[in-house]
């Protein structure tokens, strides 16, 4: 076992973990933050992404000890004070979802890619969602969300 | 009066998904939880020696090791089969393969082991040791059959689980042996897998005091699974079995059957006295999720000289899998040959299967479910017959379209259409479209060597099952009517129980529409509840796009029912007659007619029906409706769909360009919400045409077992969808409503598979197989001296 601290949504935990655990697991069974959904075994499918020190990363892909001392923000971190974020309400907003499941991985990896680019266009949103998929929606009215959240967050 | 019915309302449930907090079985953590993970065979058919467990049961934090035989001992029985044609030799299913018997497809469950943690379990599964003798394997529905293949279940001698066969041979046969010209096409339908982004789970707890059971199960009818673990494998009975399922992500008709591991579990928790959670892994959802489609067919479309259809035969061979999961044989039966009429007039039709067993994973219900597999056929047909004839496809459909004047239309075939206006249906698409605009553009670019296809189809599906009297004629084992509860509280807010199960659809949100509007209050004081046997009477889930016809008219009835209610109370203590009072449909509760201030509001009513101080003498208090619905009919929404792709003639690949849907579901709840599934529907379908396939070697090995391996649709492969709709309401439901969830499916296959074949026939390419990978075509343009 191998002790870890790393900083969740703003909160500071220090535990135990297993050098192989990973972050997804330790996010969910040991922080009890169910939040971020485990959907493929091999980096593919993008429910799991997260925010680690300012990027987003598949949580599945990450082990536990390699975010000792990490800052992260997980989808029950991105409202502000009771306030949805902007991706958050656009999501709503479009009807960018339907079973709920791929969300919050597509809600947090649309997040940063819309900071790192915010004048985005329609065929880089659906670039840059190509590792995020999505069975119910075929991913329209996710761009559209993405695209009114890029918007909102201009201050549009 | 309605304002809600029709309005594309926000979803009531997202607040919770795009905060982090949907409900879904994995997420569930209770104290003292421990984990079961399944041993699975490596190989598709092999004789299970030996199974030795004693290291695994030597790993410090393993609890237990189970075999089959430990199930059947502790009284677990075989997994039954709800839709049986006449004769089906139903092959034996045990949630565990007991030692001395067979493994018949890769991922066949072979030991249970139960852990403090998945990761134990995981480690423990490593340490069991299992001796396989392998046999040969089968992996093709057609050649299943053949002397001398393997024989997957020993009392099944040529794999032959059952046939079925409808309209009239002789007649058919000498339509085609006179036709003017015939149309001949062997295709297969290649083996998709579902995967919903949600993994199966399970969890269960067992109360030993009170002999009680509760299973959280990842299913879209959790009353039908309560039925078959009382009845048939688990043997709690129903009143001390609840099973719930809460959200779930995603179903896509794989999350409809009874799945071995919600036996396994609730079994394990009562063996060990300690909830247990499982949890899929992606891999295991592509090893023991049921599959869809895999049709091998040979058909001949036969036409008059004047390019009338005479006569359809078809025949095909449904691969089934290695056992026959819970609806299997009513896929490539009831909801395909008796879809083959499409949208045409087609006098002769005559239509034979083989449902056979395969060492492949089970084969069942997939979004469309026969529906799509039906489309692919005619729609193909009828796109080599316009060329055959050299016609344009557009107008050879409209010669043979079913006319308006012609509902209710007895198809050959069974069904009966309830109401459609296929000419109107393509005019809007063609507008939508401008189709000649495209067929202008598509010259010009063949002009300049580019490999430019228009893509056509006219679909239809059967949705909303079923009359329960035809589904049992057909074989169903079940009714598929559907349960809606009104409880409306002493304060005047409302709680719904629905039978439906919502897995995305937005039930939440859609059918507090129906009850607002009806009631005349407001969506806000209206709470939705679904997929919980301890809360709704019963249910039979959601599936074939039945919620909104069978589950949403129920709710309809049971609003009319309390709307009646409370005409009686209010007249009586009103003084007046029923035929002089209203009922408020814009904002509840009763007044006398032409003297709105002399009001009931809903919540007096409410309230005097839970006192009883001041009620008619002859009705009982309380304010609660129930509605079980059995629809007289299915609904038949259908759709015509054009789109635009272009062959990279380098690569082979298909870019798919411009996409125009209009679709006739009847009268909409909520437009945002159907939207949604008819885009997401083309997706999926289009993934079909262009992306999926899931593939087995010769040994049976699953080739396409990831998402490295198996390609699913993703963002960057679309354009952007022009979706619109045509609307002629179904009679088969008060609400008028047909069903949204898998037109676009059932359509967008054979769009764009028609699509590619257009661009490709001016090399004189006619037919090529699904998925339309770049190799493929590559390789089809260079076998023809390109």
């Amino acid at each position: 076992m191998q002790s870890i601290t790393v900083t969740v949504n703003g909160a500071t935990h220090t535990r135990d973990v297993e050098p192989r655990m990973l972050l997804v697991d330790f996010i969910r069974d040991t922080l009890s933050l169910t939040g971020t959904n485990i959907a493929c075994d091999t980096s593919q499918c993008g429910a799991c992404t997260i925010h680690m020190d300012g990027m987003a990363v598949k949580a599945c892909t990450v082990l536990a000890v390699q975010a000792d001392g990490s800052s992260l923000t997980t989808i029950e971190g991105l409202a502000t004070n009771g306030h949805l974020h902007a991706m958050q309400q656009a999501f709503w907003d479009q009807h960018g979802l339907q079973c709920g499941f791929c969300t919050p991985g597509m809600i947090m990896a649309a997040t940063k890619l819309v900071e790192n680019n915010p004048a985005i266009s329609e065929a880089e949103i659906r670039h840059g969602l190509e590792g995020n998929m999505c069975r119910c929606t075929g991913y329209q009215n996710i761009v559209n969300a993405v695209a009114q959240a890029a918007t909102a967050m201009q201050g549009g | 009066m309605s304002t809600l019915i029709g309005s594309s309302v926000k979803r009531k449930e997202d607040p919770r998904f795009i905060q982090g907090k949907g409900k879904y079985v994995a997420n569930i953590q209770l104290p003292n939880m421990a984990a079961v993970m399944i041993k699975r065979s490596p190989y598709a058919h092999a004789r299970i020696l030996r199974i030795d467990a004693t290291a695994a049961e030597a790993l410090p934090g393993v609890i237990a090791v189970f075999t089959g035989q430990d199930l059947i001992d502790g009284g677990v029985g075989k997994l039954p089969c709800g839709w049986l044609v006449p004769g089906t030799k139903v092959p034996t299913r045990w949630p565990v393969m007991p030692v001395g018997d067979k493994v018949r497809h890769v991922g066949d469950s072979v030991a249970i082991v139960v852990a403090e943690t998945q990761y134990i379990a995981e480690d423990a599964l490593d340490l069991i040791e299992v001796d396989y003798e392998p046999l040969p394997a089968v992996i093709d529905a057609k050649k299943a059959m053949q002397p001398g293949v393997t024989q997957v279940h020993d009392d099944i001698p040529d794999n032959v689980s059952y046939t079925w066969a409808l309209g009239d041979q002789a007649a058919t046969e000498k339509a085609v042996a006179s036709a003017a010209h015939v149309i001949e096409l062997d295709l297969t339908n290649q083996r998709l897998i579902p995967n919903a982004m949600e993994p199966r789970a399970a969890v269960a707890q067992w109360n030993a005091a009170s002999e009680e059971m509760t299973l959280w199960t990842t299913s879209q009818n959790p009353h039908p699974i309560r039925l078959l673990l009382s009845a048939f494998t688990l043997g709690i009975p129903e009143h001390k079995l609840r099973v719930i399922s809460p959200d779930v992500g995603g179903g896509f008709g794989s999350k409809i059957f009874h799945y071995p591991e919600e036996i396994i579990v609730p079994w394990v928790a009562r063996k060990v006295n300690r909830p247990i959670k499982w949890v899929a892994t992606r891999s295991e959802s592509f090893m023991t999720d049921s599959q869809g489609r895999d049709h091998v067919t040979s058909a001949k479309l036969a036409l008059d000289s004047a390019g009338k259809i005479t006569g359809l035969h078809v025949q095909t061979w449904a691969d089934q899998g290695a056992y026959l999961s819970t609806f299997a044989p009513l896929i490539p039966t009831a909801f395909y040959i008796c879809l083959l009429s499409g949208l045409y007039k087609i006098t002769n039709i005559y239509a034979e299967m083989w449902g056979t067993l395969t060492t492949t994973v089970p084969v069942d219900a997939y979004r469309g479910a026969g529906r799509p597999e039906a489309a692919y056929l005619v729609e193909r047909l009828v796109d080599l017959a316009a060329r055959h004839l050299d016609m344009d496809p557009i107008e050879f459909r409209r010669i043979n379209f079913i006319q308006p004047d012609e509902f209710p239309y007895q198809t050959p075939v069974a069904m009966v259409y309830d109401s459609g206006e296929y000419d109107r249906l393509f005019d809007a698409a063609v507008a939508a479209a401008d189709y000649p605009g495209l067929r202008a553009d598509q010259a010009a670019a063949r002009q300049q060597g580019r490999l430019v296809g228009i893509g056509i189809a006219g679909c239809i599906e059967a949705s909303g099952p079923a009359p329960s009297k035809v589904a049992g004629a057909l074989g169903s084992a079940v009714g598929f009517w559907e349960s809606g509860v009104i409880r409306v509280h002493p304060s005047g807010k409302v709680t719904v129980l629905t039978g439906s199960h919502s897995h995305g659809q937005g039930h939440e949100t859609a059918f507090a529409q129906i009850v607002a509007d009806e009631l005349g209050i407001a969506m806000d004081d209206i709470e939705v509840l679904h997929g919980d046997t301890g809360l709704i009477p019963f249910g039979m889930g959601t599936y074939g796009s039945r919620s909104a016809a069978v589950g949403g008219t129920a709710l309809f009835k049971s609003a009319d029912k309390v709307r009646k209610k409370m005409l009686k109370i209010a007249a009586h203590q009103l003084e007046a007659s029923e035929d002089d009072l209203v009922y408020d449909r814009n904002g509840g509760g009763v007044y006398v007619k032409g003297s709105p201030s002399q009001k009931k509001s809903f919540f007096d009513l409410s309230f005097a029906a839970y006192t009883a101080h001041n009620l008619p003498d002859d009705m009982e208090p309380g304010m609660e409706e129930t509605t079980f619905f059995d629809p007289p009919n299915f609904t038949f929404p259908n759709s015509a769909h054009i789109c635009q792709v272009e062959i990279d003639p380098q690569t082979g690949a298909v870019t798919l360009q411009k996409y125009f849907a209009v679709d006739d579901v009847g009268k909409v709840i909520n437009p945002m919400l159907v939207e949604g599934q008819i885009q997401g529907g083309i997706v999926q379908g289009v993934g079909q045409a262009l992306l999926e396939y899931g593939v087995y070697d010769e040994n049976g090995q699953l080739l396409s077992g990831s998402f490295m391996d198996y390609a699913m649709p993703r963002a960057d492969a679309f354009p952007m969808f022009n979706t619109s709709r045509t609307e002629t309401p179904s009679p088969s439901n008060p609400l008028g409503v047909k069903g949204a969830g898998e037109m676009g499916t059932v359509a967008s296959t054979v769009t764009v598979a028609n699509a590619v074949m257009d661009a490709l026939a001016p090399l004189g390419i006619r037919h090529l197989e699904m998925p339309l990978t770049a190799e493929k075509i590559y390789n089809a343009i260079h076998a023809n001296g390109r």
